[in-house]
């Protein structure tokens, strides 16, 4: 059951962003671009999301399980620290210069774009390095 | 600031943040997850995965929403103007950067600033400066 509802909100979740724009990587830029011709379509759609999404996480606070009966997993760091914004900012700098996030970037490899798919072949490399490097700091 | 009002999309871009914000609701109060992508994507990747079926699952759901809309409309424009070379430095930031950061745009833009988290606040202020950065230098300053 867990996995139908997964399946049913990663789509809700893709068609959302193709509704939006933020698959089209050319808008994402068009916001990002402060200095240029503006596009500030892409703040609403954080305003929209946000506006759904918060009563869920209001309402999801005080429980332990899930309506399926799944433990309530969110996120328990609260510790802002150099890892957190270097992070940031190197996704930051990635999101700049292509215009794509990670859900923006399984849409267009869905949309079976080859660009999609060497983004996506990148991403899922740089998180294999980052669980290299764990395994390196981890183990002196 | 010159606004691009012929490009600005206000009704698509709120219709389509609820429905992603529709999708987090979901995923939360049905399986109690949060919906961060990287980090769905990035649990795929760990070396003792667990709980891989919702996180297959899920991405399912993203990479067949394509097909899915174009059974009621034409997919809208797409336009992807970095070249490869550009693309594969981009997607090892972005894959790098959002494993080290704990999250993306969905996790801590939309998830994390939802339930009000201060840290994801701060990573959300931190990659969208870094995002605006580097497109000002990309095309103002280079």
């Amino acid at each position: 059951m867990t996995i139908l509802f997964a399946l049913f909100s990663g789509l809700i979740f893709g068609l959302g962003l193709i509704v939006a724009g933020m698959a089209n990587p050319e808008k994402v830029l068009a916001f990002l671009d402060l200095g240029g011709r503006w596009d500030p379509s892409l703040a609403l759609v954080m305003v929209g999301a946000i506006a759904c999404a918060s009563g869920a996480f209001y309402h999801a606070r005080a429980r332990r399980l899930s309506l399926l009966g799944a433990t309530m997993q969110l996120p328990t760091a609260t510790r802002i620290d150099r890892r957190l914004l270097g992070g940031s900012l190197l996704f930051g700098i990635g999101w700049g210069l292509a215009g794509i996030c990670p859900g923006p970037a399984l849409v267009l490899l869905g949309a079976a774009l080859p660009k999609g798919l060497i983004f996506v072949c990148a991403m899922l490399t740089g998180m294999l390095l980052f669980e290299g490097l764990e395994r390196l700091t981890r183990r002196p | 600031m010159h606004i691009d009002w012929m490009n600005f999309t206000p009704w698509t871009a709120l219709a389509g943040g609820a429905l992603i914000g529709l999708a987090a609701a979901c995923l939360l109060l049905f399986n109690g997850r949060i919906a961060g992508i990287s980090g769905i994507v990035g649990g795929l990747l760990r070396p003792r995965a667990t709980d891989i079926g919702w996180r297959l699952a899920f991405v399912a759901g993203l990479l067949i929403a394509p097909s899915v809309y174009r059974l009621f409309a034409a997919l809208p424009r797409i336009r992807i103007e970095a070249s490869w070379p550009v693309l594969v430095v981009a997607g090892l930031l972005v894959g790098l950067g959002t494993r080290y950061g704990s999250g993306c745009t969905s996790g801590h833009g939309v998830c994390g600033v939802s339930r009000l988290s201060p840290r994801s606040l701060a990573a959300t202020l931190s990659f969208m400066a870094a995002g605006f950065a580097t497109v000002a230098l990309l095309r103002h300053v280079v």
